[in-house]
């Protein structure tokens, strides 16, 4: 006798056995979104891969648990995206900004340098013994989300990771700094002209792009209990090749690219090849990148003349 | 007449090629003054280094008696100059609007008059003001940048080849804003290849060749000087 698939039920079926890694793949995949914009943004105003990225996501860990050792979770969390965001200002002032008018080449190492210095600054601080990251009250509590259990965290980040972007997205688009970037990101003579303080302007790109990779890291880190000095290099690695799978110097093409390949690389676990979700990730990048070089949402190639 | 611009020995040079040697020139108030000459003279290398984007190797710039040579583009711009850039660009990715804002963007008063006024002078950004500047024709963004020098509120405006790649239709509707908004009380230094339509245009003209001021007068005596009509009016084509 023919039995008629019922494809409702398999779905279903499918569903409920993955739930836990799409739930754990849109979380990843907002943790992602927070790193990846700020590697586009960056990207989309000096066209430079800032490599020090990741490190500086990192680096939020550590001041975290540093943090958190004296002090209450109230002041902690305030005081890390302070920190970090100064980090990363200061950063765009020492390591990049007296390379203004340097070959683009000269920039990215610089970058690489400062990436490696960040590292080496950890390892010594730490002894590269991984650090334990505090449970933040409220967002590390389990709960029930379609008979999964999970932690708070997973269901906050997507919707933290949206309401930031669409924040972002509005500042870009509407307020008087946003235009200035916008111009900025295509021509530093004619914004110059205007009356635009280019230095301003990028550095306001360093603290928006650190603000988000320490909010990533704290929603990050309360998943995965250590840190260590290279801990940012694969998230921060994935949230690069996010941010070019999306069409890099795009907002939305990074946030989109994020949450698809955080989501494809949690079923490939589920499925049980944990071990092939990082080459996944870059088997992706290399399918897309052939079929649509810019990326899913970038630019046709406008070099910056 | 007082000089509202007064360049003294300026120097300008990329690397170690001087692009500009020694030249001086006055831009009295409410006059155009224009600068004419071959490619590679050194006129858009003059008008960059007035307003900042090249920093002067040596020479005085004053802008209504103040110094401002070697200071930055954005502190120069402040004191009521700007410039046109060559090859207008306009910001592609805004729309005509946010041109024209971003183009006020150091004020912080109302724009409203101003909008007015640039939408008086030019009817059809305001019909385009909510597309993109890309999308506008090549004499549409002339007119474009034209405004959005116009909203910082400029005594004086630097124009680079305003005429650049634009139909001669077009090119004759640029001219007579130049002289529209040199009527409403602007300063207006011009750099043109098109020699016959900024002479015509002008009070008073310099001509420069290979990084120097070879000749000056006013308007009428460039354009009847023979030496000028051999080397520019002959061919307005250029390359």
């Amino acid at each position: 006798m023919l039995r008629i698939p019922d494809l409702g039920r398999d779905f279903m079926e499918w569903f409920s056995k993955n739930l836990p890694y799409l739930l754990a793949g849109v979380s990843v995949g907002g943790q992602y979104a927070l790193i990846a914009i700020g590697y586009t943004m960056v990207y989309g105003i000096l066209r430079l891969i800032n490599f020090a990225h990741g490190d500086i996501f990192m680096i939020a860990g550590l001041i975290m648990i540093y943090a958190s050792a004296s002090m209450p979770m109230y002041v902690s969390i305030p005081l890390v995206l302070i920190a970090t965001v100064i980090l990363g200002f200061l950063i765009e002032r020492v390591a990049y900004k007296p390379l203004r008018s340097a070959p683009r080449m000269s920039v990215m190492i610089s970058a690489i340098g400062v990436s490696y210095l960040l590292q080496n600054l950890a390892l010594y601080i730490t002894g590269g013994l991984a650090q334990q990251y505090p449970a933040i009250p409220w967002i590390s509590d389990t709960i029930q989300v379609f008979g999964a259990s999970t932690k708070r965290v997973t269901v906050i980040t997507p919707v933290l990771t949206i309401v930031l972007v669409i924040i972002l997205v509005a500042l870009i688009k509407y307020t008087k700094i946003g235009m200035a970037m916008r111009a900025a990101a295509k021509d530093f003579e004619t914004s110059q002209l205007m009356g635009i303080k280019i230095n301003s302007v990028i550095s306001m790109t360093f603290i928006i792009g650190s603000f988000l990779a320490a909010v990533g890291s704290l929603l990050f880190f309360t998943n995965y209990t250590g840190v260590t000095p290279t801990v940012g290099a694969m998230p921060g690695l994935k949230a690069f090749v996010a941010a070019v799978f999306g069409g890099i110097g795009s907002i939305p093409g990074a946030v989109i690219g994020a949450f698809i390949i955080g989501i494809c690389e949690n079923i490939i676990k589920g499925m049980g090849w944990t071990t092939f979700s990082d080459a996944f990730t870059f088997a992706l990048l290399i399918i897309v990148l052939i079929a649509k070089p810019t990326g899913l949402f970038g630019e046709k190639a406008t070099d910056k003349v | 007449m007082s000089n509202i611009l007064e360049v003294k020995d300026l120097n300008v040079s990329y690397g170690g090629i001087k692009a500009v040697k020694n030249i001086s020139f006055q831009v009295p108030k409410g006059e155009v003054v224009t600068l004419i000459g071959a490619n590679g003279a050194g006129k858009s290398s003059t008008l960059r280094s007035i307003v900042g984007l090249v920093k002067p190797a040596s020479g005085s710039i004053l802008l209504d008696g103040e110094e401002i040579a070697g200071k930055a583009p954005e502190q120069i711009v402040s004191k009521g100059i700007t410039l046109v850039p060559e090859g207008r660009r306009v910001f592609a990715d805004l729309t005509v609007l946010e041109n024209l804002k971003i183009g006020a963007y150091m004020r912080k008063d109302s724009l409203e008059d101003d909008l007015n006024w640039c939408y008086d002078l030019f009817p059809r950004l305001k019909e385009r003001h909510w597309q993109l500047a890309g999308t506008l024709s090549g004499g549409e963004q002339q007119m474009l940048a034209i405004a959005r020098a116009l909203m910082s509120r400029p005594e004086i405006i630097m124009m680079d080849e305003p005429s650049l790649g634009l139909a001669p239709i077009v090119v004759r509707g640029v001219f007579d804003i130049i002289r529209e908004i040199n009527r409403q009380g602007k300063t207006i230094l011009l750099v043109e290849q098109n020699a016959n339509m900024a002479l015509h245009a002008a009070n008073h003209g310099y001509v420069m060749e290979t990084g120097r001021i070879t000749l000056s007068g006013t308007g009428e005596e460039l354009a009847a000087n023979e030496s000028v009509k051999a080397a520019y009016l002959g061919k307005q084509r250029k390359n």
